[in-house]
């Protein structure tokens, strides 16, 4: 069965992230971008489930303007059989990557399709289950475990307190969480082999979605910040402030 | 203008973190009902009912919804959103798997993880781990949000007494079944609403050394967490992480030991009222955002503490 996982280029997760003096936007002049980390997990899990004979065919997909295929090339190296690149400009909200990813799913009619439960830029958790409900398909969010069992799958979730098993008919979507499995590094020799596998492009145009936007950003600015505390000698000195100073406890 | 809080619940017990979104709801203003999707939830219903404020409590009460499967929740919430203005659901993991899919359905964004409510269509939102706070304003007639607990004291639970309806609409996709389910049976509280957290990082060294926290969350009644780094590590579960990719807390008391404070973590447990780092590292970055940091080596200092409490 044909899997497409999908990836986002994103801010790389040890940067932090400044807005931007005028509050306009943030700042992300020169910082390194890397593939977001739950979409590594993702490929991970693809590839792997054709290692394992279960998936044939393993398709990478991103949403954006040309730089993104970088990471869909990094898909490519870890694994992945081909590339599309959906090529849009600026920032995309998350219901317009659904629309753009539905039409992919249309056109190349997976069995499964994996996303990454977030992406740490936006932080929305949102695209994998707004595809789900556009492709009327069953989802398995926050998964740390997927079995494929004939024409269905078993995904083990993540929830408070503990672990839960759904079973979704095929086709399905799943999104991952960071216990799912640990991504591999990608071996110099497929680096090389992957800037020759097959990257198609897209506009939106052609899958006849229309870029919308619902949400306007007003403004950007940091978060409150925490006045400096102090430091204690010992362990005496912290039950005293804790009783005495902060009172929390008794 | 109309609000709908999707209730947070276990089919016995109403989540605290209703109430948190109750008083988002309140903060946008309007009239504020309450849907509770389940199977044999009528104690939720009732304990809904109870809380100040509210107009109705619609029930769909279904063996569709006993497991609140996101498939059949998702069509009956965007069903019921016809008569709303706003849909608002706790960005709690059982919510933030269902509420998109609503979104979708509706031809709308999702507005994830509100932190405050500037005006009818204006939001603060948290992005990049928090690093930055962005506001948004939404175009769309209806709004779909999830609302960041830790942002909104609760609502009061009692003292209402709104009129309970039935809905009797089913949907079942067809598309999911439920399995099983594994969940911890704790004497402890919860850790998104425990008043007190103690959580450990990768200084722990291993899983087995979490129980150095047992003593101390005992006789605090505090709730344990970890680290991503932890988590990682395979010391702890995957539920006991705070941080961006999992949970938020923002308790009275809040103690990270052997927590280097990535800002991944700290995304999770800056808005605690006090902080309290022990790491053995003078410049862990846990420090900058510590109300009373603690130099020392945990192993010492756990059990010293332990007894000092």
């Amino acid at each position: 069965m044909k899997v497409l996982v999908a990836v986002k280029r994103v801010v790389d997760y040890n940067v932090k992230v400044r807005a931007k003096a005028d509050g306009s936007d943030v700042d992300l002049n020169n910082v390194k971008m890397s593939i977001n980390p739950f979409c590594e997990i993702a490929v991970e899990e693809a590839v792997r489930l054709k290692e394992a004979g279960i998936a044939t065919e393993v398709i990478a997909v991103s949403v954006g303007d040309k730089s993104c295929q970088e990471q869909i090339r990094t898909a490519l190296a870890l694994g992945a059989d081909r590339g599309i690149q959906v090529d849009v400009q600026g920032k995309v909200e998350p219901l317009v990557i659904a629309k753009l990813l539905k039409a992919v799913v249309d056109k190349e009619q997976p069995q499964l399709v994996i996303l990454g439960k977030q992406s740490i830029d936006g932080d929305n958790n949102q695209t994998g289950q707004m595809l789900g409900a556009l492709a009327k398909m069953g989802q398995g969010t926050f998964a740390s475990k997927v079995v494929v069992e004939g024409d269905k799958v078993n995904v083990t979730r993540e929830i408070d307190g503990g672990l839960q098993t759904v079973s979704l008919k095929l086709p399905a979507i799943i999104t991952t969480d960071l216990r799912l499995n640990e991504p591999r590094y990608a071996s110099l020799p497929n680096i090389m082999k992957a800037k020759k596998k097959q990257l198609d492009v897209y506009t939106p145009e052609e899958l006849g979605v229309a870029v919308t936007s619902h949400l306007t950003q007003v403004k950007v600015q940091p978060p409150a910040a925490r006045k400096a505390g102090i430091k204690v000698k010992d362990v005496q000195e912290l039950v005293d402030k804790l009783k005495n100073e902060a009172k929390v406890i008794s | 203008m109309s609000t709908l809080v999707i209730a947070e619940h276990d089919n016995n017990n109403l989540k605290v973190s209703t109430l948190n979104t109750v008083a988002a709801a309140q903060a946008i203003g309007g009239a504020i009902d309450i849907l509770v999707a389940g199977g044999n939830c009528g104690a939720v219903a009732t304990a809904a009912a109870a809380v100040p404020g509210i107009g109705k409590v619609l029930v769909a009460d279904n063996a569709a919804y006993a497991h609140q499967l996101a498939g059949n929740v998702s069509l009956l919430i965007a069903e019921v959103a016809a008569n709303y203005d706003n849909i608002l659901a706790p960005a709690t993991p059982n919510c933030k798997n269902f509420l998109p899919r609503v979104a979708a359905l509706l031809d709308v964004a999702q507005i994830s993880d509100v932190t405050a409510v500037e005006s009818a269509d204006t939001f603060q939102r948290p992005i990049y781990a928090g690093n930055v706070i962005a506001t948004v304003k939404s175009t769309d007639a209806k709004k779909v949000i999830t609302v960041r607990t830790t942002a909104y004291d609760a609502a009061p639970a009692t003292g209402g007494s709104a009129s309970i309806e039935a809905i009797g609409a089913v949907h079942d996709a067809g598309i999911s079944s439920f399995v099983s389910e594994e969940v911890a049976v704790s004497e402890r509280p919860e850790l998104t609403s425990a008043s007190v957290v103690i959580s450990g990082g990768r200084g722990m060294q291993n899983g087995e050394n979490f129980k150095l926290l047992d003593g101390i969350a005992d006789k605090l009644g505090a709730a344990i967490g970890a680290s991503r780094a932890a988590v990682d590590a395979g010391f702890v579960p995957n539920d006991m992480q705070v941080g961006q990719t999992g949970k938020i807390v923002a308790p009275d008391l809040y103690i990270a030991v052997g927590i280097s404070g990535a800002i991944q973590h700290l995304a999770g447990m800056k808005d605690s009222k006090v902080i309290v780092a022990i790491n053995k590292d003078e410049d862990a970055p846990i420090f900058q955002v510590a109300d009373y940091g603690l130099v020392a080596d945990l192993f010492a200092a756990l059990p010293e503490l332990e007894a000092k409490l």
